[in-house]
């Protein structure tokens, strides 16, 4: 044996004596991923966090977090003999005179908003292909408290520097919390330690950023990870994919190399766009200091949906009833909007299985355009924030592009409601028609362009059948159904109890599934071309079209009956 | 034919014929107009020549004897340095009445402009043009500058002079081009929107110290280069579009079957 | 393809035909090989790329190492940006390297065999969840305390435990406000007599200063000497700015409050307390860039456009016996944001 072979077999007996962790090696080294470019989103969100973690423990020992006064004295010239606080002179130290510090800051900052960007293209893959369905909704709810904990840490962190730019941020979600009816005044007292700017915030924010986030942020990607790999990996349909297998490559080594990999290529792409740009300079903004303010006050793009909500309410929402301000002119875009928006992205897969009443697991992930209204509301959703982040910038659009900022607010007050309605509405248009685009495909197969004359003249279109595999990628889903409910009266004309909660299920059911394109079957096929001669079975590779979980034998989309509510005795 | 006749018909002689066209008019050009007039007092001559370009340019607006109409504001007392400012960045004359008066290509030379200065000087006394040394950025404190411009002039004009937006329409314009005597101009008269500073405000020493600033920010930024320095939202935009389009594509190169 | 297994696949046929109901999974597809599988020659230049794609790694370290002892940041800004380029360019292609090196290797050389691998259900197995249950029941058993009944030991323990935190919220939350004193919103260090001051030098200003068509950042005279100066000028700063006598609407009450033209303005907005700052000398319009209300300082600063819902606060002023602006009192409301209590 060679040295590395005794070497590691000597290890790894010397683990195992001690923790029997050949049974998991066993089990785990081995383990099959499906391969698609779109689960390497979610990888990118993970690898952007470790980042952050070795960018920051690297910036946590440069860093000061006192709100403390003093007097820069360091070598950038526009910032001699300025007053700052300890927090903003130890960042300017850190970016000017610790060698590599300006780059790793740069490489912090923008691994923080690549983060919070793959965190939602990583979302919106998993709404868009149905993955949070059975068995892995308690994972969907896992990454909303991830999204929402990865804003805090984004806010917190960018508020760090104690610059202007982030000074009027907090002053900002200051007055947010004053806004909050009766405690209001409290809670901002409770924020800042007394009254704003008060010497206690940055500290506090420190530990929030560093210490408490975090650590959240660690245990619940544990558990995100623990459940993926609990459940395995959803697969796209295609040849031989089931819901009852997992088809791919094994963890060790090809997914060890591709994405160890990765992790080096999300490194590097952060670490070049830290090397070329620039990214919050706040030697440009100055220490905070109450008066200032500068054009172009934007929070980091994460937060901008709250920031076009605050410009887009318009002031007559507050007025003073009891002799008390309710100011909902800060409420709505602060507290009731994003509640709703993300309240309803969280509780998501509750409510397509009540709508659905499918309670199957699912492996296999829906195209998109097999989902319908699925797909419009995640653009309804979409359109939503990038209204609300549009109108957070309505001033440097108007500047860039010669336009009045008082029309662009206009605009998008309209647009925040028929922009989500138009979204929703051309999206769902467009799965159906792509989804009839593939029923004539499998129908007629490709169009190849040529043409053959017949000896009586005809001229026809020679159409290439399509192969079984590409077939089968457009056959292959259900079509669901309406719920289907028991009749509102039953055999002596007495209407029965909890029939009007049936009736909306069904309603809202019919919203969703009413309008649908039925997949291509065997006998359709048949019928387009009679004189086929080809097998419509073909040969059968691999596991057949089961279902997994409720003993359910039919292959034909389960409409689920709802049984009226039995009467209490 | 010969070597020299059938290089006529080389593809690429059109393009050498248009350059060399091109060449000459502007050499030509160059050559038959004045260069930049050496700063001198204003004679009794620039003030009549200025009142002459006043009478063709400015008084169907301004009035004929610049006392100002029911379009355009009295000029008298708005001294040469007003003058020298909105004309020297061409933002004289307008094109179309408005609050907003844009930065355009500068329709007179600068002898022109002087004369206009001094025929409006001559109306009342205001504001005179400032001195080299009054705008020169090497005499001024860039720290002190900031300090100032971050409280006056950030909220309009963005905090390293990138620019911003007012209301309706109207905006504070980018100072990267800008001269240090436009800036000291723009800051004593108050043009269009922009709010007067007056020595009493902002000092001569207060104002060097500004365009010392200013002038600091054309070096560029430390950290690579700036986006536009239009703050978060094109690092915003620049993440989505670059940093993620990178890596979605890298993503699809690792999931890709190799040939 | 035998009876068995087909029974499970063909449903119902009205037709009495040859189709099943649905198409079937044909299963998965046959592997391809790729160049480096079927010709030697492409596997070993594959080898020698993945090599050279780890030598790039080294020798982006090695940059990275050579710019950080030899391009320091230095004193400008031009040094301190390529400084920057430097070590950020030797860290992306030390880092690059690897990466590409490990995925190229895994894409050319490693095994692409499709491998199958089964699932099960989530559920646990009935065995398992009988004695899941079994166990549960043996251990309720086992604690003395009857299963399902309401006994006096489960609720005091539920009070005990419900209680506890008790002892680690209160000291948290009683002293994390600072002194809880919310009345200090309805006043700032505005006094009668206190002179108007420049932000951020502090020299006061005089009457003849503000002329028509500038605005002054003002902050009072002496702030520094304040306890918690930044806290007080979160509340104190006032735009200072003079219009056309003519040009002034002024309400009967508030007649008194300006001077010669001259007013006075809390400069933090109504709406979420930034800095209201921007002021259209022409249209006498003061905006705020955060979320652009809009105040008319001709009008007693009333809202005509945007999210805030009331004028900004006025400053009386008046001048003193040498001319210079003082305030004649604090401000008759509390500055800034809204709040639940903030008119009792």
């Amino acid at each position: 044996m060679s040295l590395t072979q005794r070497l590691s077999g000597g290890t790894a007996d010397y683990l195992d004596q001690r923790t029997g962790i050949g049974a998991a090696v066993k089990n785990f080294a081995r383990k099959i991923f499906p391969d698609h470019w779109s689960f390497l989103l979610g990888e990118v969100a993970l690898y952007s966090f470790v980042v952050l973690l070795i960018s920051g423990v690297f910036l946590t020992m440069f860093f000061v977090p006192s709100m403390n006064e003093t007097v820069y004295q360091g070598s950038f010239a526009t910032m001699h003999g300025v007053t700052m606080s300890e927090a903003f002179k130890s960042t300017l130290d850190l970016s000017f005179e610790v060698r590599g510090g300006l780059l790793m800051r740069q490489i912090h900052h923008w691994a923080a908003v690549l983060f919070m960007a793959a965190i939602v293209t990583h979302m919106f893959r998993v709404f868009f292909t149905g993955a949070f369905r059975k068995p892995r909704e308690i994972n969907w709810v896992v990454g909303s408290v991830l999204l929402t904990l990865g804003l805090l840490a984004g806010f917190s962190g960018y508020s760090l520097p104690d610059d202007v730019l982030s000074g009027n941020g907090l002053r900002i979600a200051d007055g947010v919390a004053r806004s909050i009816p009766i405690i209001g005044s409290y809670a901002s007292y409770l924020l800042f330690g007394g009254q704003f700017p008060g010497h206690a915030l940055i500290p506090r924010l420190f530990t929030v950023h560093v210490l408490l986030i975090p650590g959240l942020i660690l245990a619940l990607v544990g558990l995100h990870l623990l459940l993926v790999v609990l459940h395995k990996h959803t697969q796209y349909p295609g040849p031989g994919r089931t819901d009852r297998n997992v088809v791919g490559f094994p963890l060790f080594p090809v997914y060890v190399a591709k994405a160890g990999g990765f992790f080096f290529i999300v490194f590097a792409v952060i670490a070049l766009l830290a090397a070329t740009f620039t990214i919050n300079p706040i030697w440009s903004f100055g220490p905070y200091d109450p008066s200032p303010v500068a054009a172009g006050a934007q929070p980091d793009w994460y937060m901008l949906f709250l920031e076009g909500g605050l410009r887009l309410t318009p002031g007559w929402t507050e007025f003073v009833l009891g002799g008390f301000t309710w100011s909902f002119n800060i409420l709505i875009p602060g507290v009731i909007v994003p509640g709703i928006l993300f309240t309803t992205l969280a509780i998501y897969p509750f409510i397509e299985s009540w709508v659905t009443g499918d309670k199957r697991e699912h492996h296999v992930l829906d195209r998109p355009r097999n989902a319908p209204v699925r797909t419009g509301i995640g653009v309804a959703l979409l359109v939503s924030f990038l209204v609300l982040a549009l109108a957070g910038s309505n001033d440097i659009i108007a500047t860039n592009f010669h336009l009045s900022i008082n029309d662009i607010t206009m605009f998008f007050r309209l647009f925040i409601f028929l922009g989500p309605i138009l979204g929703f509405w051309i999206t769902k248009r467009l799965c159906l028609g792509l989804q009839r685009r593939d029923r004539e495909l499998v129908l007629h197969g490709h169009e190849t362009g040529r043409i053959l004359r017949f000896a009586d003249g005809e001229y026809v279109e020679v159409h290439k059948v399509l192969s079984e595999d590409e077939r089968w990628l457009r056959v292959q889903h259900e079509s669901r159904r309406p719920l289907q409910i028991a009749p509102e009266t039953d055999s002596r004309g007495v209407v029965r109890r909890g029939y009007r909660k049936d009736r909306f299920r069904q309603r809202v059911s019919q919203f969703f599934y009413q309008d649908r394109i039925e997949p291509i079957t065997p006998a359709e096929l048949a019928a387009a071309h009679p004189d086929a001669s080809q097998d419509v079975h073909g040969a059968m590779r691999g596991a057949g079209n089961t279902q997994v979980g409720a003993d359910v034998p039919m292959i034909e989309p389960e409409v689920p009956m709802i049984e009226p509510a039995e009467r209490r005795p | 034919m010969k070597a020299r006749a059938a290089r006529r018909y080389h593809r690429f002689a059109p393009v050498a014929l248009l350059l060399g066209a091109l060449l000459a008019v502007g050499a030509g050009y160059a050559a038959l107009t004045d260069g930049p007039a050496a700063a001198a007092a204003p004679t009794a001559d620039d003030i009549a020549a200025g009142s002459q370009l006043f009478r063709a340019n400015c008084a169907t607006c301004h009035g004929p004897s610049a006392s100002g109409s029911r379009n355009a504001p009295s000029l008298i007392g708005v001294g040469a340095a007003a003058v020298d400012f909105q004309v020297g960045t061409g933002r004289m004359p307008m094109h179309a009445n408005g609050p907003q008066a844009p930065a355009k290509p500068v329709q007179f030379d600068q002898q022109q402009i002087s004369q206009l200065a001094a025929y409006v000087a001559s109306l009342g006394a205001g504001p005179a043009v400032p001195t080299a040394e009054q705008v020169d950025a090497a005499l001024g404190n860039p720290a002190n500058g900031m300090a100032l411009f971050r409280t006056n002039c950030a909220m309009c004009h963005n905090a390293v002079g990138g620019g911003g937006a007012l209301s309706q329409g109207k905006y504070a314009p980018a100072l990267w081009q800008t001269t240090p005597s436009h800036i000291f101009e723009a800051m004593l008269t108050g043009p269009q929107s922009m709010p007067v500073f007056s020595n009493a405000n902002l000092s001569d020493q207060e104002k060097r110290d500004v365009i010392a600033y200013l002038v600091a920010q054309r070096e560029g930024s430390p950290g690579g280069a700036d986006l536009g320095s239009l703050g978060p939202v094109s690092e915003g935009l620049w993440v989505w579009v670059v940093g993620l389009g990178l890596l979605i594509g890298a993503a699809v190169w690792v999931g890709a079957k190799s040939s | 393809m035998n009876a068995a297994d087909s029974s499970k696949d063909l449903t119902v046929r009205a037709d009495g035909g040859q189709q099943p109901a649905r198409f079937e999974n044909p299963g998965v597809p046959e592997h391809r090989e790729r160049l480096a599988d079927a010709d030697p020659a492409a596997a070993k230049r594959a080898e020698r790329q993945v090599a050279a794609l780890f030598a790039l790694s080294t020798v982006g370290t090695i940059g990275f190492l050579l710019a950080y002892f030899l391009a320091p940041p230095g004193q400008s800004v031009a040094s301190i940006r390529t400084s920057n380029l430097l070590l950020g360019l030797g860290l992306t292609f030390g880092l690059l390297g690897i990466g590409l090196g490990a995925v190229h290797w895994a894409k050319t050389l490693m095994s692409d065999h499709e491998r199958i691998e089964e699932r099960h259900p989530q559920r646990s197995s009935a065995a398992d969840r009988a004695g899941a249950i079994a166990v549960l029941k043996e251990g309720a058993a086992d604690s003395g305390v009857g299963v399902g009944r309401r006994g006096l030991l489960k609720g005091a323990l539920i009070g005990a435990v419900a209680l506890l935190p008790l002892s680690i919220a209160v000291p948290l939350i009683g002293n994390i406000g600072g002194d809880w004193n919310t009345n200090k919103f309805r006043h700032t260090v505005w006094r009668a007599g206190r002179r108007l001051a420049r932000d951020p030098s502090g020299t006061a200003i005089k009457a003849s200063d503000v002329t028509i068509g500038s605005v002054f950042h003002v902050i009072p005279d002496g702030l520094e000497s304040e306890a918690h100066p930044l806290d007080e000028k979160a509340k104190a700063v006032v735009l200072l700015i003079r219009l056309d006598p003519r040009d002034l609407n002024e309400t009967p009450e508030k007649k008194s409050w300006s001077y010669d033209g001259i007013v006075a303005y809390s400069k933090i907005c109504t709406h979420v307390g930034c800095p209201v700052a921007l002021y259209e000398q022409q249209t006498h319009h003061l905006l705020c860039p955060c979320h652009q209300s809009t105040f008319d300082v001709a009008n007693g600063a009333k809202v005509i456009f945007g999210p805030a819902r009331r004028p900004l606060p006025q400053l009386p002023i008046t001048v003193d016996s040498e001319g210079y602006l003082v305030a004649q009192s604090d401000f008759h409301e509390p500055i800034g944001p809204s709040y639940w209590e903030r008119l009792k």
